[in-house]
């Protein structure tokens, strides 16, 4: 675990300087959607300020205005107390503000100093050698080691964003944004980010960490900020956080982010586990399952599902969630281990195969891997029977079955579109939606994944799905359901697994409890 | 060996100058260009406009030098189409390079036929630069050191731009904008406005490459008469991995196959013109196959930078 809290204990908290920079009531929209709503926010030298929050909860969004990148539609930013724009990076940088993204913002053909100089006026010579001892200093002072004149293409990722600190530092910066900076690092050099965080703040800097981390934030904050769908829905102040021992500071946090709801409304109408009978055979089954080409592998996945049950996947966001749902699905290769469907070794078939063996998989990408945007809607509810009969007979298309198809799916899952030729690009999220649940829950479905079903659904396109996963389940298939939304797994599941960097840190029974278990294992403090 | 004789090696070597120095402007503008992450393709386009226009100036001035500045004008007139679209606009690269080229050719075509209908009018040889001592050397001497300023002036460009792109801001931030443009936005510099520099600096020395070919190579405006060299200047520039001096041998290279056609002629070697005019493309495709699996071009070539997107 991480052990923390060399906490700046001798930062002057009662002299009031004001914040470096201070958010009131920003907001910016994007079409269709409000990325942040109203937010208010103090950075202060001297603190790491933790931002929480999940994929599309507006982190990116509010770092890029402290950076310059986007403006705010609305609200004031405040500068040492002051009225000033962040207009551009430049104005971001004469002010005081380096951002470290999660992916390197170094040149990688140029070498370190070479991109320490790159800010520059352009009719300037580069003083290497200069640079290079001015780097050394910045990097002794911090208590990082680095090769100046080294080709920033050899380093490793850790070594970058090091290099990127004592560049901002070489600058002057006395803000320091880390955009996610952890997310791509290994333990090692996670922790010694988190350690050089501390130092910074030890020394005066004002530091913000954005992670979707639990235990990170609690390690290395002095403050820490939840934001959810756009708007900031609380935080811990220092004081607070220094009160509570970090299982409790991680439980308060947890609160937060998955919605301080009565914990009783999810579990009230939780399904009736009686009628899932788990002497029978299961209809699917995981043996330790190894995936190692995604992004986050997947180590030793081990689970059973039994006909009529649905099986929840909760998990911080981009824990191997989605490379679970296309390893079964058949679109990533398994590395070791089986899968079993019906008493069938699926994973060395097709996904065509797998598909008529009766799995279905309803992706969160709709437009991205499940329709594409152009075709028409009919021909996306056939997109993975094209050349099948009735609808294509011979190679030539079938317009009439086509179209009848097309009738009867808008009718019976209440597709609003304007015509069964619209192309399901310009339909609503909602309804393209429905096209692949039409799709997908078609024919004589065994096992049925729905990966994060409600996401950016509106609350009656919400309720519409999950009475469809409810209606999968009652049919007799085996449900998985991925959710980053825990009142909803509460809500829909007979157990909930937990994923945590790629592995299943448990299985629990959806019972009472059941909320404070799931938020132990996602914490990572049942380890 | 009858066929070497001095006069032959004479006019092998003037005609690999003449005919590499065009090659070797457009080589090395297109290596700016990408560098700093523009495709170019609209560059044979940018040579015709000079080619065009420092003709036409040199003819109406009966000056050279004001022709070459004209050929010049003409590139970054063209280049500045270029900048609009591509880089301030964010248009595609290849699509507006290729309209570039095609626009090009009509509009020259079209006001060379208006000004001068069917006649091709000379223009009068163009006065040299003796360099004393090297201009004596046998064979050597009067082939490459007794010739046309441009020519020194293009071989020159060669270290210059070698010393920009090792030791100046200048050249970092060229790279840093072809590489990873995002990181140099970030850095405070004006991605936009280094790439429109790279640009323009591409189309002028490209357009003073067109007016080397009209005012010295031909003496005369004749339309599409850049005849793909442009294009070779494409090739060359991906084969250099971003080195000047790579770009200057393979304008040699390329100048020796098409001044071997003319000097093959020349020699009275029975070989069908359309053969030996061939030549340098068969070269070009020759070399792409042996070097063209290892070029390496700037990561963001030919994405529009937009701050912000992903």
């Amino acid at each position: 675990m991480l052990d923390a809290h060399p906490r700046a204990t001798d930062i002057p908290s009662g002299t009031e300087a004001p914040p470096i920079v201070t958010f009131e009531g920003v907001t910016k929209r994007y079409p269709g959607i409000i990325a942040n709503d109203s937010i208010d926010m103090e950075f202060r030298a001297g603190e790491v300020h933790v931002l929480l929050g999940e994929n599309g909860a507006g982190k990116s969004t509010l770092v890029s205005m402290l950076s310059g990148l986007q403006q705010p539609d609305d609200g004031r930013i405040l500068i040492d107390g002051v009225e000033k724009p962040i207009g551009s990076p430049g104005e971001a940088l004469e002010i005081g503000i380096s951002t470290v993204f999660q992916h390197s913002m170094l040149v990688p053909s140029l070498t370190l100093v070479e991109n320490a100089t790159l800010g520059r006026k352009w009719w300037q010579k580069p003083d290497r050698e200069g640079t290079a001892q001015v780097m050394n200093a910045a990097a002794e002072r911090i208590g990082v080691r680095l090769d100046p004149m080294a080709l920033t293409g050899d380093l490793s990722l850790g070594e970058r964003q090091q290099a990127e600190i004592t560049r901002a530092l070489m600058r002057g910066a006395r803000f320091l944004i880390l955009d996610e900076a952890t997310a791509m690092l290994t333990p090692d050099d996670a922790a010694r980010l988190g350690e050089l965080m501390r130092r910074l703040a030890a020394e005066g800097m004002a530091v913000v960490f954005i992670t979707h981390k639990l235990n990170e934030a609690v390690a290395y904050g002095d403050r820490v900020s939840v934001l959810r769908l756009g708007k900031k829905v609380g935080g811990l102040s220092p004081e607070e956080l220094k009160s509570l021992d970090p299982q409790e500071a991680t439980n308060a946090v947890v609160q937060l982010m998955f919605g301080t709801r009565e914990a009783s409304t999810g579990e009230r109408d939780r399904p009736d586990a009686t009628t899932v009978d788990r002497s029978a055979k299961p209809t699917l089954e995981l043996l330790a399952l190894y995936a190692k080409s995604g992004r986050v592998p997947l180590e030793n996945i081990e689970f059973k599902v039994w006909p009529g049950e649905i099986l929840g996947i909760a998990g911080i966001d981009g824990n191997g969630q989605k490379q679970l749902a296309s390893t079964i699905a058949g679109q990533a290769p398994v590395s070791d281990g089986r899968i079993i469907l019906d008493g069938a070794y699926i994973d060395k078939m097709t996904i065509g195969q797998r598909r008529e063996k009766g799995l279905r998989y309803v992706t969160d990408d709709r437009l991205g891997e499940g329709t594409v945007g152009t075709f028409p809607m009919s021909i996306n509810l056939l997109l993975k029977e094209i050349g099948q009969t009735p609808y294509w007979r011979g190679g030539i298309e079938q317009p009439e079955a086509i179209r009848e198809n097309a009738r009867q799916k808008v009718k019976e899952f209440d597709i609003r579109t304007p015509s069964i030729d619209t192309p399901v690009g310009k339909l609503s999220g909602g309804n393209i939606q429905k096209v692949l649940l039409a799709r997908e829950l078609a024919g004589a479905a065994r096992v049925v994944i729905f990966e994060k079903p409600t996401y950016g659904l509106d609350l009656a396109n919400i309720a519409a799905t999950k009475m469809r996963i409810r209606e999968a389940a009652q049919s007799g298939a085996a449900v998985i359901l991925i959710s980053t939304e825990l009142d909803e797994l509460l809500e829909l599941s007979h157990r909930i697994a937990v994923m945590d960097q790629g592995r299943v840190a448990g299985i629990v029974e959806n019972e009472d409890g059941a909320r404070h278990k799931i938020g132990a294992l996602m914490s990572g403090a049942e380890k | 060996m009858t066929l070497f004789t001095d006069t032959f090696l004479i006019a092998l070597i003037a005609g690999i100058a003449a005919a590499g120095v065009p090659l070797l402007l457009a080589g090395l503008g297109e290596q700016l260009s990408e560098k700093a992450g523009v495709l170019n393709v609209g560059i044979e386009g940018m040579m015709l406009g000079g080619a065009y226009l420092g003709f036409y100036i040199a003819w109406a001035t009966e000056s050279t030098g004001l022709g070459f500045l004209g050929g010049i004008l003409g590139g970054l007139l063209v280049s500045s189409l270029m900048v609009l679209f591509c880089v301030r606009m964010g248009l595609n690269q290849i699509v507006i390079g290729i309209a570039l080229t095609l626009g090009a050719e009509g509009a020259t075509a079209l006001l060379h036929h208006v000004q001068f209908s069917r006649l091709y009018p000379r223009l009068s040889d163009v006065a040299t630069w003796r360099i004393p001592g090297l201009a004596d050397i046998p064979i050597i001497g009067p082939a490459l050191f007794d010739r046309e300023p441009v020519v020194y002036l293009a071989v020159a460009l060669v270290p210059i731009l070698v010393y920009v792109y090792r030791r100046t801001h200048l050249g970092l931030a060229v790279q840093a904008a072809g590489d990873k443009p995002a990181a140099l936005d970030s850095a405070g510099q004006n991605v936009l406005a280094i790439r429109s520099f790279a640009v323009l600096a591409c189309g002028g020395m490209v357009g003073l490459g067109g007016a080397f070919m009209s005012i010295v190579g031909a003496g005369v405006f004749v339309p599409f008469m850049t005849h793909g060299n442009g294009f070779i200047g494409i090739v060359l520039a991906m084969l250099a991995r971003g080195r000047p001096l790579w770009v200057l041998f393979g304008a040699v290279l390329f100048g020796a196959c098409l001044s071997a056609a003319t000097a093959l002629q020349v020699a009275g070697v029975a070989i069908p013109t359309d053969v030996v005019q061939m030549l340098p493309f068969v070269a070009v495709m020759l070399v792409l196959l042996i070097a063209g699996r290892n070029a390496k071009l700037p990561a963001a070539l030919g994405a529009a930078y937009v701050r912000g997107e992903r």
